[in-house]
């Protein structure tokens, strides 16, 4: 990064964007661009793409049109490299039941990664539970624990906060400060009121077809 | 993300395979309840059984890593693993390398040391039961890499169960042949040699080729 000079920051960065999902085509002409530390809020009522914008970003999927692309590199073409340098959170923890809590976050993160991950959200007691015994809450903090533990510099979250309590919901807030202040993104698809300060806003309504 | 190896991955599922325990019990079980149950079917005349054992253990292997296979990939699709692993370094190949040895060690493995114990019962001769050992030694693997490109591209597909057999089963039939063929061979006192080569060919060929159309399906089964 330092020896190319002249582009000192990274952006992540779409530009004209259309999603198909079977025959229907859920948003297009979409733009969008995020600079380290920066912080990109998704709105929108349901079924107005939120989940397949942060699929798009990921590389899960591929967009209909338009492209997406980090410090002007389209993703599609250096893929290796972006997936290394996401964490991407979708609707389910990927959690196995019959593993423990730390086994599931050292699979995904290496050991090291374990113990500051699990003190960060607040459950380093259930270390050796097997995460079948976890309570929806609990799971979910084991899955951003996951994203926390990653070292990701593009975090894309799908509804981080559902069934987190107030608790782990301000430790969401400070872990993502605590994100943007090292120069991370992060998209997060949210659907009540945050406040998360110093978001753009993103409303997926207005890219309706 | 850092820390998913292709050795952590094969010991993660092997760990899975062991805690759960369930499914690989199942299918040594289903195994060995379906030959016991044949002679019942076709009479327990010696010469019989000893003629039809060949025939009779490899269509049950190929039977049993069927049953085994539908629920290789269709976990990890439904608790999310599945899109964390095709975003992972590693690459879907490896990963379904990763997934398809670990199941083979899990339930093939265990066919390969029963089977010598059922052909034994069945009265195959002494000369067949250790081509019969070599020969799943060879074609077991096979049937477990390519019945796991057909669990990767009925992923999702709402009839998964029925539809892998019809997809897999015309692919198994070099396997059956020459795994047959070659116990065949030994026990009459020929040499097993050629069909052993050729399963082993189709062994060498389905190693690099599964992977790579595995790893396809699977990138269709996240979109």
């Amino acid at each position: 990064m330092t020896i190319s000079g002249e582009f000192e920051t990274e952006t992540f960065a779409g530009a004209a964007i259309s999603c198909r999902r079977g025959e229907r085509l859920v948003f297009a002409g979409l733009d969008f661009s995020l600079v380290p530390g920066g912080l990109l809020l998704l709105r929108g009522p349901n079924g107005s793409g939120k989940s397949s914008l942060l699929r798009l970003m990921a590389g899960l999927l591929q967009p209909a049109e338009g492209s997406l692309s980090w410090d002007g590199v389209a993703i599609g073409r250096d893929g290796d490299s972006h997936r290394r340098r996401l964490a991407f959170l979708g609707h389910l923890d990927a959690l196995k039941p019959a593993l423990s809590a730390a086994e599931n976050l050292a699979f995904w993160c290496g050991h090291g990664a374990v113990e500051p991950a699990l003190s960060a959200w607040g459950i380093d007691h259930l270390a050796r539970r097997p995460a079948r015994l976890l309570s929806q809450g609990q799971r979910r903090r084991l899955a951003l624990a996951r994203i926390l533990a990653s070292k990701a510099t593009l975090w894309l979250l799908d509804e981080p906060t559902n069934a987190l309590d107030d608790e782990a919901v301000t430790i969401f807030a400070q872990c993502l400060a605590g994100h943007r202040a090292s120069g991370g993104m992060a998209v997060i698809a949210l659907h009540g009121e945050s406040d998360l300060p110093g978001a753009t806003l993103l409303d997926l309504a207005a890219f309706a077809p | 993300m850092s820390g998913v190896t292709f050795i952590a991955l094969l010991r993660r599922d092997l760990l899975l395979i062991f805690r759960q325990g369930s499914d690989a019990l199942i299918t040594l079980a289903f195994y060995l309840l379906a030959v016991m149950i044949f002679p019942f079917g076709v009479g327990p005349e010696p010469d019989l059984l000893a003629r039809i054992a060949a025939g009779l253990l490899w269509t049950m292997a190929l039977f049993a890593a069927l049953i085994s296979l539908d629920r290789l990939f269709q976990q990890e699709q439904e608790d999310g693993g599945l899109e964390q692993l095709a975003l992972a370094p590693l690459a879907l190949e490896w990963v379904f390398l990763a997934k398809a040895i670990a199941h083979w060690l899990a339930t093939g493995l265990p066919l390969l040391v029963i089977a010598p114990l059922l052909a034994f019962l069945l009265g195959l001769p002494a000369a067949g039961i250790g081509t019969l050992v070599v020969a799943l030694a060879l074609g077991g693997p096979a049937l477990t890499i390519v019945g796991a490109v057909g669990a990767a591209l009925t992923l999702g597909a709402r009839r998964g169960a029925v539809l892998l057999p019809l997809l897999v089963l015309p692919l198994y039939v070099p396997i059956l042949i020459f795994g047959v063929g070659a116990v065949d061979a030994a026990s009459v006192g020929l040499s097993a040699s050629p069909h052993l080569l050729l399963l082993g060919a189709y062994l060498l060929a389905a190693i690099p080729l599964a992977p790579w159309a595995g790893a396809a399906a699977l990138r269709i089964a996240v979109e």
